[in-house]
C-alpha cells in the first residue's frame, strides 16, 4: 500500500493553464482519504482543500464552475471530484502571492502549468513563492485533456454535443454525442486568439493556422464600443442586440439576392458596413454593436475553420475554448456556418468543458511524470 | 462582396459646380467621342470613352524616277498627312464633381450617335437619373464583377508593367512584373466594403469562390466608431501613425517572449484588440486605427492564402477601394500574404486598379467593335502615372490647393496586333530592358539628367522639321513643358509608369512629340542623309568586293558598326553631326575602337561564317542614312550571296532618325536598281521588308507585329541580328534567343561606356549560340 502511494504524486493535484485572458485551474479533490491519510495530512493541505471545495468564488474574480464538476471519477488509482476554477490572468500576481502566503512550496507537489503564462510567470513563481513550475506545451495538453475528458464522460452523460437542424433556428436543438472515433479532427481552440489544429492521433497533430481575431477581440472591441467591462456583460448585451442594424447585408446593396454568385440577400456583405454612415452611427444601440461584434468574430472563425477543414480534408470540426462559454449565439452560428457553407459536408462539434482541457492535460502530465520510474 | 464602395451621402454632388475644368487636359478629344461607360464607386467616378484622334503623320512617297526633271535631287518626298487613330480615354474624379463633368461633356459632345452609356459600380443607381437627364443617354447597367474581371484581363494583357509587388522597405517600393502573355488562371481579391475572392480561368470564365464580410467597410465603419474619424483616407492616415502593440495582445504579452515550439515570434499578434479588454485605459485613435488595419489586412490575407492554396493558384491580385494606391494597405496585405504563405504566394497589385470596372463596362458596350482583337498601348503623354496627385491621394492637401483633381489613362489602339518573337528562349522570363532605373538610382539620376539636357535640342529639331508651320514653335514649347513635367514626375516617382528604363524615357518622349503633332522631327534629316549615303553605295560595295574573303567579312562588320555611329539620338554624335555635316563614313570607322573590342566574339562569328549558310536571318535595323545604306545593306548583300534569306525588320512609325518601314521600302528599291544582288533578293522573295510593329528607338521582343512573327516562323529563321544601342544595349543585351544571335552596337555615350568598362565609341559585338545547339558544322566548309 505504502509502496503504491509513494509512486503517486503527493497531493494536492493541480493542473493549470495560464492563457492571455484567463487562468484555468483544475483541482482533484480525493474523496477516498483513509483515516491514516487524514492524520498524516498537513494542515495547509487540508486548508487548501477546504478553501477550494467549500467556496464557489475566490476573491473578487475567481470562480468555480460547479456545474462542470466531474464527480466520483478515478484518476491514478484514486477516487475523487475534479473541480474547475477560473480567474483572470491579471490576477496572477495575487495568486502567486497567495501561494507564498499558504506556503505552497512546503507541500512537495509539482505545479504543472501550461499556456503562455507558464513561461511568462515562471520567474515570479520561483522568486515570489519559491515554486518551480513544470512547463508544458499548451497544444499537447489541450489534446490530451480533451481526449481524457471525452473518455471519462460528463458524470454519466456524453461530454460532446452538436446541433441538430443547425440551419433552422426553430428546430435547432442541442444533441449529445460521443467522440468514439475522433480522428482525424480539426480542433479549433478559441481563446483570446484562435489556434486551429489538425489532429490525427493523441500524439500526432499539427497546428494548421491561427487567427488573432478571437475571444479577446470580441471582448476588446465590445469594451471600446459599448463601455462594458466583462465577457458576461458583453454577451448579455449581444443577446439583446440586432447585428443587421450594424452590418450591411447583400440585400442592402443588391435589393435582394446576388444571384450571379448565389449569395442570399440575408448574407452579411460588409461587417459594420452601415457604420460608414454618420446618421447610422449616431442612432445605433450598444446592444446592436455588441451583437455585430460577436457575429463578425464568430463568422470569421467559422469561415477560416471551414477553409482549413476543406484544405486538410477533415470533416469533423471540434470547437473548444472559453469564447464559447455561455455563448449559444456563437455555438449555433458556428454549427450553422459549417453546415450551410459546406452543404452539409462538415459537422461542428462542441464540448461541455470548453476551455478547461489544457488544464486537465497539465494535471495528467503531473500524474504521468511520477508514474514513470 | 462585389460592391466597390458606397455613395457617401455626406458629400453633395452639387458643391463644386462652380469649378472650371481645364479643358486642354481633361476630357480630351471629346468632340469625337463615340461610346461611354461610367463606374461610380463610393467616392470616385471613373468615366471611359472611346474617341478618335487626328494626328499628323509623316508619309514618304517615292518620286517617279522616270521623270527625272521633277524629282530633282531628292529620293522621295515627305508629306504630312492626317491620320485617324483610335484612343480609349479613362478619367477618374471625385463624385463631388460629377455634375460639373456631365455638364462639360454635354457641352462638348458633338457626335451624338451614341444612345447608351454603360454603367457599373455601387453608385450607378444613385446617379442614373442625373446622367440620363444631363447627357440624354440611357443608362445601361452592367454586372460589377463581370466588368471588373473584363477590365483586369484587359490591362494585364495590354499594359506592360501593369502588375507589381509592393515592398515598403526595399530600394524601390514597386517591383513591376514582366508581362506574361499567359495571364490565366489567377485569383482576384477585391476588397470593397466586403471582400470577394474570384478565380479567373479564361476571358469568359470566372467564379466567385469565396469572400468575407470583413473588408474595407469594416475598417471604415468600425474605425469611425472607434476613432470618431469620418473619412476613409483620414483613418488610413491615423493608422499609418499608430502603434498597434498598445492595443493588440502579442505572443510576448502571453508568453513573455516567443512561442518557440511553434515558431511564433513574440511580436506576432495573438489577439487583436486583446489589450483593450483587460485594461481600462484610454487608447489613442492612431493606435486603434493601426490595430484595426492589421486585423483586417491579416484576416483578408489569410483567407486569400487559404483559397489560393485550395485552388492551387500562385498569382493573386488585390484590388478594391481598400487597396487603391494606398501604400499602407498594400504593405499590410503584402506582409500578411508573406506571413501566411511563407513567401510561396506574392501579393500583386495593379497600376490601373481603379479603372478596371469602367474599362470592363466599356468593353461590354464595345463588343461589336471587338476591342480584344487589337493590341493597345498605354499613352505615356496622356496618362497620369501611379501616385500622381490623383483624386484618391492626400485629400487634405488637394482641398487646399483648390485644383480640380483628376487622374487619366489613355490607351492607343495599335494598328497591328503585337505578339512575342517566337524565337525567345523563355517568353515568361524575358525582360527587354537591360537596366531598371527604378532600382538603380545612380543610372536613373544620369539618364534623367541626360534627357533633360537633350530637351532643348529636341525642341529645336521639332520646330525645324516644320518650317512651313508658324505655330510649330508654340507647339514645340508645349511639348517641352509636357516632357519636362514628365521628367520631373519621374524624378519624384520613378515608378509612375512601371519600371523606369531608358526605353520608357525614349518612348515617353515620342508619345509627347506625337501629342503635339511632331510625328517625325527627323524626317528631313533622314531624307538628306539617305540621299547622300545612296550616292556612295556603289562605291562602297565595289571596294568591299575587292577585298579577300576574310578581309571582306571584317570590313562588313566594321561597316555596320561605323554606320551605327551615325545616330542623332546620341548626344556625343549629334554634336559632331550638327557641327560637321561632312563627318564621313571613313572618319567614323577611324573613331571605332581597335580590336579586341569591349565585347568581342568576332572570331567565333568568322568561324561560323566559314560554315554552312544560315537559312534565314532576321535583322532589326537602326538608323537611316549611312547606317542602313552603307553599313547594313552591304552586310545583307553578303548574307544573300551566301544563300541566306534576310528579313529586314524596321519600325512601323518614326522614332528619332531610325529608318521606318516606309522609308526602307523606297531605299531598298533604289538600291535594287543599282545592285543585282539586292534586286534578285527582292524578286526571288529572299529579301523581305517587314514592320516591327514598334515606333520606339528601343526594341521589346515581346511586343512585335504578328505578321513579323509569322514570317519568322515560316522562314525557319535561325539567326537574329540586332543593331544599335537602343535595341542591343539598352534593351535585349541579355535577351536569350533559341537560335543564333548577333548583337552589334557602338557605345556612343561616355557615361554608359564608363559603366560597361569601356570608353566612347567602344564596340559591342556579341555573337551567341544557344546552349545545346553546338555549331557542329563549323569549319566544315571552306570559303570559295
Amino acid at each position: 500500500m505504502k509502496l503504491i502511494n509513494e509512486k503517486k504524486p503527493a497531493f494536492p493535484w493541480f493542473g493549470m493553464d495560464i492563457g492571455g485572458t484567463l487562468v484555468k485551474l483544475v483541482y482533484f479533490e480525493p474523496v477516498d482519504i483513509t483515516a491514516e491519510e487524514e492524520q498524516e495530512e498537513v494542515e495547509n493541505l487540508k486548508s487548501i482543500r477546504r478553501y477550494l471545495t467549500s467556496n464557489v468564488a475566490y476573491g473578487k474574480t475567481g470562480v468555480r464552475d460547479v456545474h462542470l464538476e466531474l464527480r466520483n471519477m478515478t484518476m491514478c488509482g484514486r477516487t475523487g471530484n475534479l473541480h474547475f476554477i477560473r480567474f483572470p490572468t491579471q490576477a496572477m500576481p495575487r495568486f502567486i502571492q497567495m501561494g507564498r502566503d499558504k506556503n505552497f512550496s512546503s507541500l512537495h507537489t509539482t505545479l504543472c502549468a501550461t499556456g503562455g503564462g507558464a513561461y511568462k510567470f515562471e520567474n515570479e513563481f520561483r522568486m515570489m513563492a519559491d515554486l518551480e513550475l513544470l512547463k508544458l506545451d499548451e497544444l499537447d495538453c489541450l489534446i490530451r485533456g480533451l481526449l481524457f475528458v471525452d473518455r471519462v464522460g460528463f458524470n454519466g452523460h456524453p461530454e460532446c454535443y452538436y446541433f441538430q437542424n443547425p440551419s433552422d433556428t426553430q428546430s435547432c436543438v442541442k444533441k449529445p454525442c460521443t467522440l468514439d472515433n475522433p480522428f482525424p479532427m480539426l480542433l479549433v481552440n478559441i481563446g483570446s486568439g484562435v489556434s486551429i489544429l489538425a489532429v490525427y492521433s493523441e500524439n500526432n497533430y499539427k497546428r494548421v493556422t491561427g487567427t488573432s481575431l478571437g475571444g479577446g477581440t470580441f471582448l476588446g472591441l465590445c469594451c471600446l464600443l459599448t463601455g462594458c467591462e466583462t465577457f458576461e456583460e458583453a454577451l448579455e448585451m449581444a443577446s439583446k442586440g440586432d447585428s443587421t442594424n450594424v452590418d450591411k447585408l447583400v440585400k442592402d446593396i443588391y435589393g435582394g439576392d446576388y444571384e450571379r454568385f448565389g449569395l442570399q440577400g440575408s448574407a452579411v456583405a460588409s461587417s459594420f458596413g452601415h457604420m460608414m454612415s454618420k446618421e447610422k452611427r449616431d442612432s445605433i444601440s450598444k446592444e446592436d454593436l455588441a451583437r455585430a461584434t460577436l457575429v463578425t468574430i464568430t463568422n470569421n472563425i467559422g469561415s477560416i475553420a471551414r477553409m482549413c477543414a476543406v484544405n486538410e480534408k477533415i470533416e469533423r470540426v471540434v470547437f473548444v475554448g472559453n469564447f464559447l462559454r455561455i455563448n449559444t449565439v456563437s455555438t449555433k452560428l458556428l454549427a450553422y456556418a459549417m453546415d450551410y457553407w459546406s452543404k452539409g459536408q462538415l459537422r461542428a462539434l462542441f464540448l461541455e468543458h470548453e476551455g478547461y482541457f489544457g488544464a486537465v492535460g497539465a494535471l495528467m502530465e503531473l500524474l504521468k511524470t511520477t508514474e514513470d520510474p | 462582396m462585389a460592391e466597390c464602395g458606397r455613395v457617401d451621402s455626406n458629400t453633395s454632388h452639387t458643391m463644386d459646380k462652380s469649378i472650371t475644368l481645364p479643358p486642354d487636359e481633361i476630357f480630351r478629344n471629346l468632340e469625337n467621342a463615340k461610346r461611354f461607360a461610367i463606374d461610380i464607386g463610393g467616392s470616385l467616378t471613373k468615366l471611359a470613352y472611346y474617341s478618335t484622334v487626328q494626328h499628323k503623320v509623316a508619309k514618304v512617297r517615292s518620286f517617279d524616277h522616270t521623270a527625272k526633271a521633277a524629282a530633282g535631287d531628292k529620293l522621295y518626298e515627305i508629306s504630312m498627312q492626317e491620320e485617324v487613330t483610335a484612343r480609349l480615354h479613362f478619367i477618374k474624379f471625385e463624385n463631388a464633381y460629377i455634375e460639373t463633368c456631365l455638364d462639360f461633356i454635354k457641352d462638348h459632345l458633338v457626335n451624338t450617335e451614341t444612345k447608351v452609356i454603360k454603367a457599373t459600380g455601387g453608385g450607378a443607381h444613385k446617379f442614373k437619373e442625373l446622367i440620363e437627364r444631363k447627357l440624354g443617354l440611357k443608362v445601361d447597367k452592367e454586372d460589377e464583377m463581370t466588368c471588373l474581371i473584363k477590365g483586369c484581363n484587359f490591362v494585364l494583357k495590354n499594359i506592360p508593367h501593369e502588375a507589381f509587388v509592393y515592398a515598403k522597405h526595399a530600394d524601390s517600393e514597386f517591383r513591376f512584373q514582366t508581362t506574361n502573355p499567359d495571364i490565366f488562371p489567377y485569383l482576384l481579391v477585391n476588397i470593397g466594403s466586403g471582400v470577394s475572392i474570384v478565380k479567373v480561368e479564361s476571358e469568359d470564365k470566372f467564379e466567385r469562390i469565396g469572400g468575407s464580410s470583413i473588408g474595407g467597410g469594416t475598417f471604415w465603419g468600425l474605425g469611425a466608431l472607434l476613432t470618431k474619424t469620418k473619412r476613409f483616407d483620414e483613418l488610413l492616415q491615423l493608422a499609418s501613425k499608430g502603434q498597434h502593440a498598445s492595443v493588440d495582445m502579442l505572443v510576448k504579452d502571453i508568453y513573455g517572449g516567443s512561442y518557440g515550439y511553434l515558431g511564433l515570434t513574440g511580436d506576432l499578434i495573438a489577439s487583436s484588440f486583446g489589450k483593450s479588454a483587460t485594461a481600462d485605459k484610454d487608447f489613442s485613435k492612431e493606435d486603434m486605427a493601426k490595430s484595426l488595419l492589421h486585423m483586417i489586412s491579416n484576416d483578408i490575407g489569410q483567407l486569400a492564402c487559404l483559397y489560393a492554396k485550395l485552388h492551387n493558384l500562385s498569382r493573386v491580385y488585390f484590388g478594391g477601394f481598400f487597396i487603391r494606391g494606398h501604400p499602407v494597405t498594400m504593405h499590410t496585405i503584402t506582409y500578411s500574404i508573406n506571413f501566411f504563405t511563407k513567401g510561396e504566394v506574392q501579393a500583386l497589385f495593379l497600376r490601373h486598379e481603379g479603372y478596371l470596372g469602367t474599362i470592363g463596362a466599356f468593353l461590354k458596350g464595345a463588343e461589336e467593335d471587338n476591342p480584344n482583337q487589337y493590341s493597345w498601348g498605354e499613352n505615356y503623354a496622356g496618362s497620369s502615372g501611379l501616385m500622381s496627385v490623383s483624386p484618391d491621394m492626400n485629400p487634405m492637401q488637394r482641398a487646399r490647393s483648390g485644383t480640380f483633381p483628376f487622374d487619366m489613362l489613355e490607351m492607343d489602339r495599335l494598328e497591328r496586333q503585337l505578339v512575342n518573337l517566337p524565337l525567345l528562349q523563355d517568353p515568361s522570363s524575358y525582360i527587354p530592358d537591360t537596366v531598371d532605373l527604378t532600382e538603380d538610382a545612380l543610372a536613373r539620376e544620369y539618364w534623367l539628367y541626360c534627357f533633360e539636357e537633350a530637351l532643348d535640342g529636341v525642341v529645336k529639331r521639332a520646330v525645324a522639321s516644320q518650317p512651313d508651320m508658324p505655330e510649330a514653335a508654340l507647339r514645340a514649347e508645349k511639348f517641352r513643358q509636357k516632357y519636362r513635367h514628365k521628367l520631373q514626375t519621374l524624378r519624384q516617382q520613378p515608378f509612375a509608369y512601371g519600371s523606369l528604363t531608358v526605353r520608357s524615357l525614349l518612348d515617353t518622349r515620342e508619345h509627347c512629340l506625337n501629342e503635339f503633332n511632331f510625328p517625325d522631327p527627323y524626317s528631313k534629316i533622314k531624307q538628306r542623309e539617305n540621299d547622300t549615303a545612296l550616292k556612295y553605295y556603289q562605291k562602297a560595295v565595289k571596294s568591299l568586293d575587292e577585298l579577300s574573303w576574310e578581309e571582306k567579312q571584317f570590313a562588313l562588320v566594321q561597316g555596320v558598326l561605323a554606320g551605327n555611329v551615325f545616330d542623332w539620338g546620341a548626344k556625343a554624335v549629334s554634336d559632331v553631326l550638327e557641327s560637321d555635316p561632312e563627318f564621313g563614313f571613313e572618319e567614323a570607322k577611324r573613331q571605332l575602337e581597335e580590336r579586341p573590342w569591349l565585347v568581342d566574339s568576332y572570331d567565333q562569328w568568322l568561324e561560323r561564317l566559314k560554315g554552312p549558310p544560315h537559312k534565314c536571318a532576321l535583322f532589326f535595323v537602326d538608323n537611316s542614312g549611312v547606317d542602313i545604306i552603307l553599313g547594313v545593306m552591304p552586310f545583307v548583300r553578303e548574307l544573300l550571296s551566301r544563300g541566306t534569306e534576310v528579313v529586314l525588320a524596321s519600325n512601323s512609325g518614326p522614332a528619332l532618325n531610325d529608318v521606318t518601314n516606309g522609308e526602307l521600302q523606297i531605299l531598298t528599291e533604289r538600291i535594287a536598281a543599282m545592285d543585282p544582288v539586292i534586286e534578285a533578293g527582292l524578286r526571288e522573295d529572299r529579301l523581305l521588308l517587314v514592320q516591327s510593329g514598334s515606333s520606339s528607338p528601343c526594341l521589346d521582343l515581346s511586343r512585335l507585329d504578328k505578321v513579323l512573327a509569322m514570317v519568322v516562323r515560316e522562314r525557319q529563321t535561325d539567326l537574329v541580328i540586332i543593331e544599335g544601342m537602343g535595341r542591343a544595349i539598352h534593351t535585349n543585351y541579355y535577351a536569350m534567343l533559341s537560335c543564333e544571335s548577333l548583337k552589334m552596337a557602338v557605345i556612343k555615350n561616355s557615361w554608359l561606356a564608363d559603366r560597361l568598362g569601356g570608353k566612347l565609341f567602344s564596340v559591342v559585338f556579341k555573337y551567341e549560340v544557344p546552349a545545346g545547339k553546338p555549331n557542329k558544322d563549323c569549319g566544315a566548309f571552306s570559303p570559295s
